[in-house]
């Protein structure tokens, strides 16, 4: 297990804590200078930070207090960059062989057995330039592998590709990890990335994790509105708790709408809420169904997009100010419905998914 | 045709570049990988040769040379030799002299190397000098090779500092250059055409040297 506490206001502001579990993928996220390459270079021991704690395996790799600061050679580290930083006069072979300890530097089947886990037999002899994108990001991973490393650190790797070479390394990397027992930390800004490869995230903004969790957790159950922003979560509307005889209810606008388990918070208290929009049911206007009284909210098509299936509908609700909520619905629901832009349309609030959050 | 002119100068420009390929490799590497306090002012003072008139640079290494200067007197209570009007005193200004060709070529070749290179080597286990010699040495080898060929060819040709420092005395200070400008003032231009003809080959023949080895070798690595 791999565990990190980081601390500095300078050059760049650093309050990091997290962790990651053997044969785990943590993903870091957040936007352009939000640290994340400088939480992976403190990990990796290439930049050492004003305060703080790095432990993997129960081994310590940087204590400030203790003054230990490993080297990146002490630190048994792979690491994959986002240009992958191949050695260009080197071939796919010699790259991986200097990796090697040196007792292992004529171990053929080492090398031929990385070459295999990454797709990459026959082309050992072939330098960095004479390989494609998607061949030159294996190449760095076998020799992030060769080290045989306590934990696999990947800078943005799916970055410098192209979506088909993309969508391709994403299936490799899933099918890799199975095979692999140390934690993988990986970092992107790409959210449905993140999303689709990690076990858990991380959300960095200005340095500062501000919630590690499940993607799931993260997407659709931010625990403030900071994260919420930085997740670019949609349907996020802010309103007022109201305690009835009845149970706890959200004000919003002119709506009132019914809660689940709501223990942290308090009556008349003023929060911000999220629904997922995959949670915002379509009433169909031929076929009611029996869960359509659930917070049922009229509003006005503004716009609809369809995408792999998925079609997305943008809904103005007169109750709320005119406000858009969000709803996802597969394809052939939408065309079933014959849902057009302008047009009258009712739908339910599940109320066991509004997520309410402190403003 | 000077034959001892042209010992001289040829010994003088080997162990001048020679002893470039260290010197320049350690102030290059210390440039391209760290920035400190005075850093810009080192660069400055290894490339002032090049703009310095180089009859300016010989007085001043002349007067630093001297057995009554610091440097000098060191040097005599040592080895009980002057520098200056000798050949080691001409070895030792013509590395000050070819300082910025040995050095900026090497700086350049080593700030296109990545830094990710340079840290990908590192995490992959290789220490600070075994990263040196297997990764970045190789890749910095073009512009290694252009500071070996430049200085050489630098040194080979150089007049003013030459004359300051070593005069003429033959067999010990005496260059091809110097013999040419004998011979012109001589009027003895055969000799000296045939002098010149023989720099003007070498001089041509080291940056075709340069130049096919960095073509091929852009055709197997593209840096």
């Amino acid at each position: 297990m791999l565990k990190v506490k980081l601390q500095q206001s300078h050059p760049i502001a650093l309050d990091v804590d997290l962790y990651c579990n053997n044969g785990e993928i943590l993903a870091l996220v957040g936007p352009s200078g939000a640290g994340k390459s400088t939480v992976l270079r403190c990990i990796a021991g290439l930049h050492s930070p004003k305060q703080g704690q790095i432990s993997c395996s129960n081994h310590e790799w940087f204590n400030s207090a203790n003054k230990i600061d490993l080297t990146p050679q002490q630190r048994r580290i792979g690491i994959v960059f986002q240009n992958y930083a191949l050695f260009p006069h080197l071939t796919v072979k010699q790259n991986i062989c200097l990796a090697l300890d040196k007792s292992e530097h004529t171990n053929t089947q080492k090398i031929d057995n990385l070459l295999a886990q990454v797709n990459l037999t026959g082309l050992e002899q072939r330098y960095p330039e004479q390989l494609s994108g998607g061949q030159q990001q294996r190449v760095a991973i076998a020799r992030a592998l060769a080290r045989e490393p306590d934990v696999l650190l990947l800078d943005e790797p799916f970055s410098a590709v192209d979506k088909v070479t993309r969508r391709k390394l994403y299936l490799e990397l899933n099918s890799l990890r199975q095979q692999l027992r140390m934690p993988i930390i990986f970092v992107t800004h790409d959210l449905d990335e993140a999303a689709m490869l990690a076990d858990s995230m991380v959300v960095l903004h200005h340095g500062k994790t501000l919630q590690q969790g499940s993607p799931q957790q993260i997407m659709y159950q931010p625990d403030n509105v900071a994260v919420a922003k930085q997740v670019d979560v949609r349907n996020l509307f802010e309103g007022q708790i109201v305690m009835t005889e009845e149970g706890h209810q959200l004000h919003w606008h002119d709506l009132v709408l019914e809660l689940g388990d709501i223990e942290p918070f308090h009556h008349q208290q003023a929060i911000c809420w999220t629904i997922s929009p995959a949670k915002v049911i379509l009433h169909q206007r031929v076929r009611p169904s029996r869960g359509e009284q659930e917070n049922p909210i009229a509003g006005q098509i503004v716009e609809i997009l369809t995408l792999r299936g998925i079609t997305t509908i943008l809904v103005a609700v007169s109750k709320a100010n005119n406000l858009i909520i969000q709803m996802d619905v597969s394809e052939h629901v939408a065309q079933r419905n014959s849902l057009q832009k302008g047009q009258q349309i009712t739908m339910s609030i599940i109320a066991s998914a509004i997520h309410l959050m402190n403003r | 045709m000077d034959w001892q002119a042209f010992e001289v100068s040829i010994k003088l420009a080997l162990l001048t570049s020679l002893t470039l390929l260290p010197i320049g490799l350690g102030l290059a590497y210390l440039l391209a990988n760290s920035k400190f306090f005075g850093s810009v002012l080192l660069e400055a003072v290894i490339t002032l040769p090049l703009v310095l008139p180089p009859t300016v640079l010989g007085y001043f290494l002349l007067v630093g040379l001297d057995s009554t200067s610091f440097f000098g007197g060191l040097f005599f209570s040592l080895t009980g030799h002057t520098l200056a009007f000798s050949f080691t005193g001409l070895w030792f200004a013509s590395i000050i002299y070819s300082l910025p060709f040995a050095v900026q070529p090497m700086l350049r070749a080593m700030e296109t190397i990545a830094p990710e290179i340079r840290e990908a080597a590192w995490c992959s286990g290789l220490s600070k000098w075994k990263t040196f010699f297997k990764i970045e040495l190789p890749l910095a080898l073009p512009g290694v090779l252009t500071a070996m060929v430049l200085s050489f060819s630098h040194t080979l040709g150089e007049f003013g500092v030459v004359l300051m420092i070593g005069g003429n005395i033959a067999g010990e200070t005496r260059t091809l250059s110097i013999a040419i400008y004998d011979s012109v003032l001589a009027f003895e231009s055969a000799q000296a055409q045939s002098m010149s003809l023989i720099l003007l080959a070498i001089a041509l023949a080291s940056i075709m040297i340069v130049f096919t080895f960095n073509r091929s070798r852009s055709r197997v690595v593209r840096l």
